[in-house]
């Protein structure tokens, strides 16, 4: 009998490899021979019910087996997965036999699995025997034998589970480990890897074990891309990086097999290849960004605020460098390439009457002359539909780069906006004031001791604002005078407005007389008016604007947004001014215009009568210069001439005031001191400090009005990138040299979306008077790509027709319908308004859920607040009982401090045993009976434990923890 | 001496790449300044470690408050005295730099407020901490009635369990809702 079943049991291995590959089918198998074994079981215990109904001999073993049952299922599953596990040991080794490579160096796995074999069998041997013949033998010994495999297979347990953890090489185990448990385990993973690279050959594998390996590298490769986030030092980060790559190099060769294994080598070669490109890429990347030291440097002398302008102002800069290579590439290169070259026609000519003056410098500099006949302007563009041989249709490109530069910046300032809004988003809630003015204030880029002094300063006084503001809402001592004084304040502040709005009129006007008078006659100062006004505006009235803000006696944040809002008022409404006396200048130009075409009629009408008088119309056309044709005034380029003048005397007086101001200040201060009866450094005039919410400012509007005029001088993005280019230089070396750390030191990112904010509304603002005069002011007669149409757009029109097959003009006729945009318009409305909706619901449930979580917070609290009271009751309890019995706690005074961290465990479990028994039940029975659990003495230790430390906290409510069982922790304190 | 790209070696830089959160460059330069650090006779030898008063004289440190706890955080000496080996140096500067995710910089963070290195911060800590942020000088320095009040406020926002502590995750959970945390938790060289 033993034999035969001997070798079912081979068979039952035998099956158990077979079917290794396939999981599923092996779990299936596994789950039938349990069922088999606790059918077989069950009647096994029926019968011994039966015997024990007869003898009713031990409770004990009654009880071990009832508790024992769960038990062994469990063990049983443990035993299919393990067998699983050792099933593909085994065909590994016994492929490898069968290759025939009667190598001596597997010994340890060949060893390990002979022992599991030997174990099996003997299991399988034990298992059959009761199956068969033993069922009359004693239930005692039945017992015994489960008990031995018990032990067995738990002496089993960790070896199996630490050879498949070696085999994978589970870094997270390692994590936990300690760093010389890990050196040692490494070496044996070592050399348990140079085991497996001979065992290992890809031929020899089997589909599943590849698939682990190939688990595993992945592993390993997801593991080394993880590593810089992990807080290791960096030796062991070393350690695991280099152990990983090893592992990985090792094994990704030895994956796949023949000519998939050659691809996939191939593969794995130009990932590897890749990788280091994306890396070369990255670095190179970071090395092209423009003035990234520069910018560093600054933000470790001033901190992030003053860097955050820099950063603002290369941002702008790039968005410029692509609004230039727009137009550039786009209109003026192909103009200037493949137009008709200078001189061939009228509008692309000077005129006799400004020849004698064209070149010189005051007139260039003014953009005239030369200058303003050159492709830096809207008028010398011709109306030609396509030009040059690649047949590129010049007042189309000219159109839609001006629809795009707009539309480029939109996308931009707004994906940006949503950007920062994501960012900061999180943070808007005021729930961790207190905190965040405590660990995250200190800017850690300061680097500079005077800077870190401010900040100390600031640092100290927000805090003590914070408490003030925490105690008592402040009380104002004289309410009436501070709104009185306000109310004053905004009245200046209006009146400077009004003024400044209405000298700008007033010059715009008296340029215009001016003009009509003919510029020659004038001052320098007089052809000059409008842009000096404009700029000595924007220059002093944000001072004034200071002046008169330190009335108001706001707190320092809402001051600097009001002297913002100040600002921005000021230069929208100059700005808007201009523009309005611009419009006055262009319908002048326009009924200029209308005479100048019927005189320019009159006057080809002459030229016809004669040349019919001459009778030679071959000598005419040679007698006409382009010159000496007359033309029309040409608003269109007269509006480009102004936004270009605004800007260069706008970058002027920028950069004076940049020398003037900070650097001639700083210079006279810094030698001036020596001399002086007193002390100029720390006293009046001192040294300037950067003005980093008037410097963006000045750079919005500046932007604002590239924005409103590179339409009609496509030359503007380019000198914009010009002046970005310089200022960048001429700031950071003015911020190093001459100024000092601001003396309240704001947060960059805190104001970061306002200032997109500003620019937002700035690009609206900009591009609606562009848009206006482009759909309602028809263009010139004779200058400018869009000359003798009716209206700018209508080249969109004449593309279609003749461009495009007649079907497409159709169907774009169609679309453009009202009946059609309407109803477009109205679903755009609706979804919008869906959008919205969902959001707002959305952030409803939100606080909802953050309600939820709160009142879940202090539920837990509460509980545990009752857990801890109770847990000291019942210690209390078990005090009293156990001085009752003062002599157990002689005896067993020195074991208590024995179980310190190996039983913590057993006591957390214990401890939470004792909870789902019931927290009244006292302690004393605990000790007359202990729990039906193997581990009693722990349990008595435990509670000997509790009396030995004398002075203990009696359950400090406070220092519950959320977890309900916890709480006897306490008395180890 | 030989250069210091020759001295990094080309397959370490590598790996330092991939380890930390700097770019080539940066490696490099932080090389440069390291080594600067040295002393003649030390920089011969592999794996100096640069005594914490050498290494706060580094004008990016000079002025910070937490300056000797970041050394401490970052040094791997076993006395802890605070040295740093150029290692050392490498993962102070990967942790501060543009690219550290929240995580690493949140956990540093931590340790840096931790004074007393006990996993949690606690009274003391805190106040050690405001004294840190308000400077030595007794003017700005807080009274000890403002000083309650404050850490007061402090652990009853942040500390979720009110253990009296502000343990790691607490703190995490407070920083990575800070808006300005991330931009101003770095050190560039």
């Amino acid at each position: 009998m033993p034999r035969s079943n001997l070798i079912t049991s081979e068979n039952d291995i035998e099956i158990g490899l077979d079917l290794a590959g396939d999981e599923e089918e092996e779990e299936e198998e596994v789950s039938t021979l349990q069922e088999e074994q606790r059918r077989e079981r069950q009647r096994g215990r029926r019968r011994d019910g039966d015997r024990e109904r007869k003898k009713r001999k031990n409770d004990r073993s009654r009880e071990t087996s009832t508790a024992g049952e769960g038990e062994e299922e469990e063990e049983k599953r443990e035993r299919g997965r393990r067998r699983r596990e050792k099933s593909d040991r085994e065909t590994e080794g016994r492929e490898r036999n069968t290759e025939g490579n009667g190598r001596g160096k597997s010994g340890k796995t060949e060893k390990t699995r002979k022992n599991i074999k030997n174990e099996k069998t003997r299991k399988m041997e034990a298992e059959e025997e009761e199956e068969a013949g033993e069922r009359k033998t004693k239930k005692k010994k039945r017992e015994e034998r489960t008990k031995e495999r018990e032990r067995e297979e738990e002496e089993e347990k960790p070896k199996l589970t630490e050879k498949k953890k070696k085999k994978k090489k589970k870094k997270k185990k390692k994590v936990e480990t300690s760093s010389e448990q890990e050196s040692s385990e490494e070496e044996e993973n070592q050399e348990e890897d140079k085991e497996e690279e001979k065992e290992v050959r890809p031929e020899s594998l089997t589909p599943e074990e590849l698939e682990k390996l190939k688990e595993a590298v992945d592993e390993k490769k997801k593991l080394i891309q993880g590593l810089r986030g992990k807080p290791w030092p960096m030796k062991k980060k070393l350690l695991t990086l280099r152990e990983s790559q090893e592992f990985v190099e090792k094994y990704e060769g030895a994956l796949g097999k023949g000519k998939g294994r050659k691809l996939y080598a191939y593969k794995v070669m130009m990932t590897k290849k890749w990788m280091k490109f994306q890396r070369d890429f990255e670095n190179f990347k970071t090395a092209c960004i423009p003035w990234e030291m520069k910018i560093k440097e600054i933000e470790s002398h001033f901190g992030s605020s003053v860097a955050s302008y820099f950063l603002f102002l290369r941002w702008m800069y790039g968005i410029n460098m692509i609004l230039f290579g727009l137009t550039f590439g786009l209109v003026m290169v192909p103009e200037a390439l493949m137009g008709r070259p200078y001189g061939s026609i009228p509008r692309k000519t000077v005129p006799r009457a400004e020849e004698t003056s064209a070149m010189d410098f005051a007139v260039l500099w003014d953009f005239g002359g030369y200058a303003q006949y050159s492709v830096l302007f809207y008028g010398y563009y011709n109306n030609q539909r396509a030009i040059g041989w690649l047949k590129f249709r010049m007042p189309l490109s000219y159109f839609l780069v001006g629809v795009g530069t707009v539309a480029y910046s939109y996308m931009v300032v707004i994906r940006t906006m949503a950007r920062n809004a994501n960012e900061s988003g999180v943070g808007d809630d005021n729930s961790f004031n207190f905190s965040w003015k405590m660990f995250t204030s200190w800017d850690y880029l300061i680097g500079n001791t005077e800077t870190a002094d401010n900040k100390f300063a600031s640092i100290t006084t927000s805090f003590k604002e914070a408490i003030l503001e925490e105690q008592e809402s402040r009380k104002d001592d004289n309410i009436h005078l501070t709104r009185f004084l306000r109310v004053l304040a905004n009245f200046l502040v209006l009146c400077c407005l009004a003024g400044s709005g209405y000298l700008i009129y007033f010059v715009v006007r008296r340029s215009q007389k001016f003009a009509l008078d003919g510029l020659e006659n004038h001052t320098w100062w007089e052809r000059n008016e409008v842009n000096m006004v404009m700029s000595l505006l924007g220059m002093f009235c944000p001072m004034l604007f200071d002046v008169i803000s330190t009335l108001e006696n706001y707190h320092p944040r809402v001051a600097l947004q009001w002297q913002l809002g100040r600002i921005f008022a000021l230069f929208l409404g100059n700005l808007y001014t201009f523009i309005i006396a611009l419009m006055d200048e262009i319908n002048l130009k326009r009924e200029e215009e209308k005479i100048v075409k019927f005189n320019i009629t009159m006057w080809e009408a002459s030229l016809h009568n004669a040349t019919e008088s001459e009778n030679s119309t071959a000598a005419t056309v040679t007698i006409i210069q382009p010159a000496d044709v007359p033309r029309g005034p040409c608003w269109e380029t007269m509006v480009g001439q102004e936004f270009v003048r605004l800007i260069i005397s706008d970058t002027m007086t920028t950069y004076i005031t940049l020398l003037i101001g900070d650097f001639l200040r700083a210079v006279l201060v810094r030698f001036l001191n020596y001399c002086w009866c007193w002390d100029l450094e720390a006293g009046f005039p001192s040294y300037s400090e950067f003005d980093v919410s008037g410097n963006v400012l000045g750079l919005i509007f500046n932007q604002g009005m590239i924005w409103m005029g590179a339409f009609y001088a496509p030359c503007l993005p380019a000198l914009n990138v010009l002046r970005l280019h310089v200022s960048m230089y001429l700031q950071c070396w003015a911020v190093m040299c001459c100024n000092v750390p601001q003396e309240r030191v704001f947060k960059a990112s805190g104001s970061n979306n306002f200032y997109m904010a500003m620019l937002l509304v700035i690009l609206f603002l900009s591009t609606l008077p562009a848009i206006y005069t482009i759909v309602t002011i028809p263009p010139s007669f004779d200058c400018g790509p869009f000359s003798g149409k009716k209206r700018m757009f209508d080249v969109i029109q004449e593309t279609l027709e003749s461009d495009f097959p007649a079907w497409f003009g159709k169907v774009f006729s169609y679309a453009s319908n009202p009946g059609l945009v309407l109803p477009f318009i109205l679903l755009m409305v609706l979804a919008i308004y869906y959008l919205q909706s969902t959001s707002k619901s959305y952030k409803e449930a939100n606080v909802e859920l953050k309600k939820k979580l709160q009142t879940q917070n202090e539920e837990n609290k509460k509980k545990n607040k009752r857990a801890a009271l109770k847990a000291q009751m019942d210690l209390e309890e078990a005090r009293k009982a156990a001085i009752k019995t003062p002599e157990h706690q002689k005896n067993n005074n020195a074991s208590v401090k024995v179980p310190e961290d190996g039983d913590e465990q057993h006591r957390g479990s214990q401890r939470q045993n004792n909870c789902r028994n019931g927290r009244n039940l006292p302690p004393p029975r605990h000790q007359e009976q202990p729990p039906p659990n193997t581990r009693a003495p722990v349990s008595r230790s435990y509670h000997y434990g509790n009396q030995g430390p004398p002075g203990y906290l009696p359950g400090h409510p406070r220092h519950s923890e959320p977890r309900m069982c916890r709480a006897p922790n306490l008395q180890r304190h | 001496m030989g250069t210091t790209a020759s001295q990094l070696g080309k397959d370490l830089l590598s790996e330092y790449q991939e380890l930390t959160f700097l770019t080539k460059q940066e490696i490099l330069l932080a090389q440069k300044r390291f080594t600067e650090l040295l002393t003649k006779d030390e920089k011969n030898l592999p794996n100096t470690r640069v005594p914490m008063e050498r290494i706060l004289t580094l004008p990016e440190l000079k002025s910070n408050p937490f300056r000797k706890r970041i050394c401490h955080v970052f040094s791997t000496s076993e006395q802890k005295d605070g040295s740093l080996t150029f290692e050392d140096f490498l993962d102070l500067l990967s942790a501060f730099s543009d690219s550290a995710t929240l995580e690493i910089k949140s956990h540093y963070a931590f340790r840096i407020f931790d004074f007393d290195d006990d996993g949690t911060l606690d009274y003391g800590d805190l106040e050690k901490l405001v004294n840190c942020l308000t400077g030595e000088t007794d003017d700005t320095r807080l009274t000890t009635e403002e000083m309650r009040q404050l850490i007061g406020n402090i652990l009853e926002e942040s500390d979720i369990d009110k253990d009296g502590t502000v343990n790691l995750s607490e703190f995490q959970h407070v920083i990575s809702r800070s808006p300005d945390f991330v931009s101003s938790f770095k050190i560039v060289l």
